[in-house]
């Protein structure tokens, strides 16, 4: 048994000496480098106060809630029912809306362009019709749209997933006792997929928080809270306020990750 | 379910053929601006033509090249660290193993962009490693780390590893031979699977990657940005081509990879 | 008399500080099969695992294998063969790739090691699924594969932990005729696991009942049955109808009457007595109401009301008593033995 445990410790070692080397200390310096600027550790209360960062902060936290809701509800909807109909193109219906699964954001965001950028088929259509051009691809909208393109797919299949499980001998003892189709998904559809919605939307919104491949690809002057990071570093060489930030997105992506884990039981890791 | 075929049917397909649009519409146009001459003029008027891809790869060809060698050295990296981990946490559940997990699971949890910027304010000053690939690569490896351990370690869990293991210790194996003869042939789905992934995530790894790289080691998302911000929508769409070309045939092995290993918890 | 395997003041204690096994002492004669049987969480399987080694005793205890002591050996350098719950057959192997795996790990030549795995594969009266994959095994086919994998490397002593319970009624029935049969022909040591009474009283040549980290009796199975050591044996083991009343002048004096009070000392008794130890009688001297009756097939069973303090059960070939009946029983040889409190 010891010559077990001796050699566990010695399979685990090196990825925990990786993780150690280069994401602990390098989270523990950045944690102190946020305290490097001329206010010294009081950085993270200026940032905290600061009208332009805390606005960045509030416009990202709304987005990222706005879109996760919109997603849950989308891909609840489509989800339950591929799961649960069968019908001919099922299959290739279920392709479809996983296909642009691990797209990276940057490709998203040229996705938005091509649907209601200047060029977009949107403004295409609006144009035809009612002669003006619909762009909102480089705006706030334009980003919303992006993370829902982007949340969509992975977030079908965790309800895809879930649904296949639910029991259905459930749902037969709720209509054996009278429940009509909407009490049906109301008491016992919605219920039993508490877990799979809760995991899925704890990931959209920590990777909405997160994700800045799409609003770079979409415009510089979309100022959620990554914009303004990238921009502190590379623009403004404020690297204090940088790391700051940065260490203020992760904790609360974290949080909430570890929140949803928390309350789903489960296990709850975000991508993208 | 074929009985009630009535409205709530023809709306819920309704609703999801929509959803369906809206996520394949754009990858259509995006294939097809990449071989029209002028997409402003459309496909028709102007006709098909491959120059666009050429244009690309003459830009950008090392990017390609960049990125699949960084996804291959990921692959190897997050093999060689994460399957003994995976094994190890299949192994033990105890406390220490659920806190060596949850440490593992962090860097997805934290945004790419801030795991960047902590890379590089700890190592960037250090030699020449700003400006060599592997740089990187310890940014790819952080964020593909987890999910190779967890596809690994659900099929572990799936085939009841440890009882397995202990089958094979009555019959005289030794660590070395359990690992050789029952731990890795029967983990085998899920790190083919975590594999796959890895590789799919690297290839398309942007939020990290943009502070991470210089114009030495510029991968292939990074160029995409560049190709949108800097060329004609017609070079970004043949860029963005060649990019699904490589990425859609992972995407469909992931999927076939994952049934089949994660498939297993339902034969059972 | 020589000892095949034996334990000396073997206690187990989990890393949380639960105290798994208490000192015990064991010791298991060559070709005998000991049955284990107890309730879930008595102990037994932790028992079978330091046999095995894949559990190591608290210091002192020993664990010796014919007078060696192999108390600090993991089980693969034990040389015991192990018949899993679940069977734990490898899926990445087939049933012939399982039944030589031990064989192929002791480097036994490969046309050697062919030979011996059709040769068990033969005994096992499943020659023609050599090249079936493990998943495509019905249960009965997975426990003979099970069986012929820990056999091949013909172990010092074979242990099966609950080897018949993932199986269906009637299929656990025939194996478990086969397996006794097939433990005796070879004449190997064993120690079977089990919480099922009847199974550990078909199989094992002695039985060891355990209850709480502790082996509460150790004896052939009729032993067992007929003089049960404690109240918990006499209670798992068997139907038991618990007798409590008082002696007096040589009569048990009971609710519904008396029985005659062989061997009880006068004054508050309690006495044990097996279903056949009590029969119907007309001129029987305890009296109850017939609560249930139950068709078993070659008898029936009876559950009486008011002749005890707890209804009793009385098994008859003959014509069965109807519910609410009113019946007389007098005591069958042997007379009910007295029946320790605790």
């Amino acid at each position: 048994m010891g010559q077990d445990r001796l050699a566990l410790a010695v399979l685990v070692a090196p990825a925990i000496a990786f993780l150690a080397a280069f994401f602990l200390f390098p989270l523990v310096l950045m944690l102190r480098t946020g305290a490097t600027g001329p206010q010294g550790w009081s950085t993270y209360a200026i940032i905290l106060s600061n009208e332009r960062y805390l606005g960045s902060l509030w416009k990202t936290v709304v987005l990222a809630a706005s879109v996760t809701a919109a997603t849950l509800v989308i891909s609840g909807i489509a989800g339950v029912f591929l799961a649960r109909t069968r019908f001919r193109g099922r299959r290739l219906l279920t392709a479809f809306l996983t296909l642009p699964l691990a797209f990276p954001g940057v490709v998203v965001g040229f996705m938005v362009i091509l649907l209601a950028g200047r060029q977009g088929v949107i403004g295409e259509l609006t144009h035809a019709v009612t002669g003006d051009r619909l762009v909102f691809a480089y705006s706030l909208a334009g980003l919303f749209v992006g993370y829902l393109y982007f949340s969509i797919p992975r977030t079908v299949l965790t309800v895809m997933a879930a649904a296949e499980k639910l029991d259905p001998a459930l749902e037969e003892a709720a209509r054996s006792l009278g429940a009509s189709p909407w009490v049906v998904v109301r008491d016992v559809i919605i219920p039993g997929l508490k877990g799979a919605f809760l995991a899925a939307g704890a990931i959209c919104f920590a990777t909405a928080m997160g994700a800045f491949g799409t609003a770079f690809t979409l415009a510089t002057q979309i100022d959620v809270l990554p914009m303004v990071i990238y921009a502190e570093f590379t623009v403004g060489a404020n690297i204090a306020v940088a790391a700051a930030l940065s260490f203020l997105l992760g904790a609360i992506t974290w949080a909430v990750l570890a929140a949803a884990r928390t309350a789903a039981g489960g296990t709850v890791a975000a991508a993208g | 379910m074929t009985r009630h075929r009535g409205a709530v049917f023809a709306a819920g397909l309704a609703f999801t053929a929509l959803v369906a649009a809206f996520l394949v519409i754009p990858v259509i146009l995006s294939v097809l601006a990449g071989i029209t001459a002028n997409y402003q003029r459309g496909i028709i008027a102007s006709g098909v033509t491959l120059l666009w891809v050429e244009r690309v790869l003459q830009l950008y060809a090392h990017t390609i090249g960049l990125s699949l060698g960084i996804a291959l050295a990921a692959l190897l990296c997050t093999l060689v660290l994460g399957v003994p981990v995976a094994y190890a946490l299949a192994r033990h559940s105890g406390r220490l193993a659920r806190l060596a997990e949850e440490a593992l699971v962090m860097p997805v949890a934290i945004p790419g962009i801030a795991t960047g910027l902590a890379l590089i304010l700890a190592w960037g000053a250090v030699g020449e490693f700003r400006t060599h690939w592997s740089f990187i690569l310890v940014g790819h490896v952080l964020f593909t780390l987890p999910f190779m351990v967890r596809s690994t370690l659900a099929v572990m869990l799936a085939v009841n590893l440890p009882t397995l293991e202990e089958a094979a210790r009555s019959l005289g194996a030794g660590f070395f031979a359990r690992f050789r003869t029952v731990v890795l042939p029967n983990a085998a789905p899920g790190i083919l699977a975590g594999s796959l992934m890895v590789v799919t995530l690297s290839l398309g790894e942007f939020n990290m990657t943009l502070l991470l790289h210089t114009p030495f080691t510029m991968t292939l998302p990074v160029g995409l940005a560049d190709s949108y911000a800097s060329m004609r929508l017609e070079i970004g769409s043949a860029y963005t081509l060649i990019f699904l070309i490589l990425l859609v045939p992972l995407l469909v092995a992931l999927q076939w990879a994952s049934d089949r290993a994660f498939g297993l918890e339902v034969r059972r | 008399m020589s000892v095949a395997v034996e334990l000396r003041a073997c206690a187990f204690t989990h890393a949380d500080g639960t105290r798994a096994l208490l000192p015990t002492d064991l010791a298991i004669r060559p070709g005998e099969t000991l049955a284990v049987l107890g309730p879930s969480g008595c102990g037994k399987t932790t028992l079978l695992r330091l046999i095995a080694g894949l559990a190591f005793p608290d210091p002192p205890g020993r664990v010796l294998f014919e007078s060696r002591d192999v108390t600090s050996l993991p089980i693969e350098r034990r040389n015991v063969g192990m018949v899993f719950q679940s069977y734990a057959l490898f899926p990445n192997l087939d049933v012939a790739g399982n039944v030589g795996y031990g064989l192929r790990l002791r480097n036994v030549p490969k046309a050697e090691r062919d030979a011996r795995v059709a040769r068990w594969l033969a005994m096992m009266r499943i020659p023609e699924l050599a090249h079936r994959r493990v998943d495509q095994l019905s249960g009965g086919q997975r426990q003979r594969v099970a069986l012929a994998r820990a056999l091949a490397v013909e172990p010092a002593v074979l242990l099966l932990d609950e080897p018949l319970t993932a199986l269906d009624a009637k299929l656990r029935e025939e194996l478990r005729v086969e397996l006794a049969g097939l433990l005796r022909d070879l004449g190997i040591t064993s120690v079977f696991v089990t919480h099922d009474q009847a199974e550990a009283m078909a199989l094992g040549d002695r039985v060891a009942v355990m209850r709480a980290g502790k082996v509460e009796q150790l004896g052939a199975p009729e032993d067992i049955y007929r003089r049960p050591a404690t109240r918990f044996v006499a209670e798992f083991v068997g139907v038991l109808n618990v007798l409590a009343g008082e002696v007096r002048d040589g009569t048990l004096h009971l609710p519904g009457g008396s029985l005659p009070a062989n061997g009880l000392a006068p004054g508050p008794a309690l006495a044990g007595a097996r279903p056949e130890q009590l029969r119907f009688d007309p001129e029987g001297t305890l009296t109850g109401r017939v609560r249930a009756a139950f068709f078993l097939g070659d008898r029936v069973r009876v559950v009486i009301e008011g002749a005890a303090a707890n209804p009793i059960t009385v098994e008859t070939t003959g014509a069965a008593p109807r519910p609410g009946e009113v019946v007389r029983l007098s005591a069958a040889p042997p007379a009910p033995w007295p029946l320790p409190d605790a």
